[in-house]
């Protein structure tokens, strides 16, 4: 890529006395992009958008604004906003003073700060609450308070973190929407630290997983989802079905590997292409995985398993069941598929599933 | 919470009973403001006829005007110099981690809960060894001594309540340390600043073992008022200490307000975010 990257992480590590929250990481962030940092709690993501905000130093490495070091440059110095997990709006101040607040802190006068500030309470819709206090207003008020609070000195780049965690999942859905496209429109970057991965992979141009202070991978969402790199972010997306094993046989672009519950034929690795004797990890996508009564025809990997539960979520069901060894292995079938299929639970059924649904974790 | 499960015997007896505790703890200070006003010169029933002229005696006395200077100068330092105090102290608990933070914070709470005959004692002999003490200030110094923990303490609990992010927050939006102090910090906690100023003068106010031992010929009004009855007893104790009580209960009070405003005012913010 030739443009230079917005923002450069450079073998950066942060440490909180022996604790290493952030270990030794890389990362481009471009210009104009909606970059989501996933990860469970503690995994480091908070971390890393405070690092880049200002709020942390980093303990090695160096961070880059537009090709300049600013590891030392205190936050108040920096123009990198952030909108707050907990919004952190300041209660004695009223809608119109919150927004005003960072352009009174830059000396901006008096009519040029109302003048902004009016912008950007009309083009978040809260112009009508303008004098009202914060304690007066709902949750989704307050999410464009505070996006209005950050955006006002029109800033190139803009952190989030965990900022929808707090609102209702309708509400949360409506703000997904406004933070599109207001991303969109304004054409700025957006940094998004969430645990959630529906908010990372509905809005994010590119995912960063993390796990224990180290990027496990970074894609496009679509990316992440058929190509899972490691067996971490494999079983964070919780949908798929993970075997390890050991390669017997390579031909024609398919590897057939020994596991403890049979031998399966799966697709050969693009990034990196195993050989026989290696021991390698695979996932089938829950979603890719056929359910029958009885052994299907065809070229399909099989196992017998059993029936260990099932869940409910909308117009999908996911079947939980586990291999004769103990292996835990899921299906996300339609209410119709399940229909013709008589699922009992504590009943055997018999899962496959092509060998180029198969995917080598080329990280593991 | 619903009468049905009430025994209304019990409902009776304690009644009754916090009846007594109050009347047992404000019957002093009741009798002491009725005889204040009672004509006879000893405190006797049945009362004599009303009269002011105890009042008169008192605000014609050019010593009580002494006292009473000397205790608002007294009041007034204290409170701002113990306030400023206890803000530092208590946004040093807030803001920074250190070694030794227990200890420093049982430190910084720990003067109240000396004997005050002890306070006094040590503050004498060590006040006259630097050579501070019987001055003016012998007692302000005592008494910012005493007082500060008690401003620590209602800061110290006003931040306990603020979003720790909302200092960040600022210094994010571009306010520099002391920037956040001003627009952040400050704004947040005016209502326990103004509640510490009231509580410390009323607690210096009627203070009086301390400023006895420290001091000297500058006495505050409480010591006068001891000097007036080792002297004779006098109905004009009953007038002082009638102000004295008056004034103590409107600074408290006055602080009481700001603290009560304050919570009413979270309950709202907690509320809506349910």
């Amino acid at each position: 890529m030739a443009e230079q990257p917005l923002v450069e992480f450079d073998g950066v590590i942060k440490r909180f006395d022996s604790f290493v929250a952030v270990e030794r990481m890389d990362l481009d962030i471009h210009k104009g992009e909606f970059l989501a940092i996933m990860g469970s709690s503690g995994c480091g993501k908070t971390t890393t958008l405070r690092m880049l905000a200002g709020l942390e130093a980093p303990s090695e490495g160096e961070i880059r604004l537009e090709g300049i070091r600013i590891n030392d440059l205190p936050t108040w110095q920096r123009d990198t906003p952030m909108v707050w997990q907990s919004l952190a709006l300041f209660p004695f101040l009223n809608v119109r003073e919150n927004v005003e607040f960072s352009l009174k802190m830059r000396g901006v006068d008096a009519a040029e700060r109302r003048k902004r500030a009016g912008h950007w309470l009309e083009r978040m819709q809260i112009s009508e609450f303008a004098e009202r206090n914060i304690a007066q207003l709902s949750g989704g008020q307050r999410q464009r308070v505070a996006l209005a609070r950050s955006l006002v000195t029109e800033p190139e780049i803009l952190l989030l973190d965990e900022p929808l965690s707090a609102l209702d999942a309708h509400l949360k859905v409506r703000m997904q929407a406004v933070l599109s496209d207001l991303q969109r429109e304004l054409g700025i970057t957006f940094v998004y630290v969430t645990h959630s991965q529906s908010e990372a992979f509905s809005m994010a141009d590119r995912v960063v997983i993390m796990s224990r202070g180290v990027i496990e991978q970074i894609g496009a969402p679509q990316e992440i989802y058929r190509t899972p790199r490691t067996r971490f972010v494999a079983e964070f997306l919780g949908s798929s079905n993970i075997f390890a094993g050991k390669v017997s046989q390579t031909r024609k672009g398919q590897v057939a590997i020994e596991t403890p519950t049979g031998r399966y034929a799966t697709a050969q690795s693009d990034d990196k292409p195993v050989a026989v004797g290696d021991s390698v990890t695979f996932a089938v996508s829950g979603d890719r995985v056929q359910l029958s009564a009885k052994t299907p025809k065809g070229e399909f990997n099989t196992l017998q398993a059993k029936v260990v539960g099932e869940e409910f979520v909308g117009a999908t069901a996911t079947i939980y069941m586990e291999a004769a060894d103990g292996t835990e292995l899921r299906a996300q079938k339609s209410h119709d598929e399940l229909r013709d299929l008589s699922i009992k639970i504590g009943g055997n059924v018999f899962v496959s599933w092509r060998a180029d649904a198969g995917h080598i974790l080329p990280g593991e | 919470m619903s009468d049905f499960n009430r025994n209304p015997l019990i409902d009776w007896a304690l009644k009754l009973y916090a009846l007594l505790a109050f009347a047992f703890v404000f019957a002093p200070i009741a009798a002491s403001f009725v005889f204040s006003f009672n004509e006879d010169r000893f405190p006797s029933l049945p009362l004599g006829g009303f009269s002011t002229k105890w009042y008169v005696a008192v605000a014609t006395d050019p010593l009580v005007w002494e006292g009473l200077q000397n205790t608002l100068a007294v009041g007034l330092t204290v409170s701002i110099v113990a306030t400023a105090l206890g803000f530092g102290a208590a946004y040093t608990d807030f803001r920074y981690r250190f070694f030794g933070k227990p200890v420093y914070l049982a430190l910084a709470l720990l003067p109240p809960t000396i004997p005050v005959v002890i306070l006094g004692l040590a503050m004498l002999a060590f006040l006259s060894r630097v050579e501070l003490s019987g001055h003016g200030y012998s007692v302000m110094i005592a008494h910012v001594v005493m007082c500060a923990p008690f401003a620590m303490a209602i800061i110290r609990l006003r931040l306990s309540q603020m979003d720790p992010d909302l200092e960040a927050a600022a210094w994010n939006l571009g306010a520099s340390e002391w920037g956040g102090m001003r627009h952040v910090i400050l704004p947040f906690t005016r209502p326990a600043i103004f509640a510490a100023l009231f509580i410390t003068m009323a607690v210096s106010f009627d203070e009086f073992a301390v400023a006895w031992f420290v001091s000297g010929l500058n006495e505050t009004l409480p010591v006068k008022v001891l000097g007036f009855l080792q002297g004779q007893v006098s109905p004009r104790i009953n007038a002082i200490g009638t102000f004295v009580f008056v004034t103590s209960m409107v600074l408290v009070i006055l602080a009481q307000v700001l603290l009560m405003k304050r919570s009413a005012g979270q309950d709202v913010v907690a509320d809506d975010k349910e």
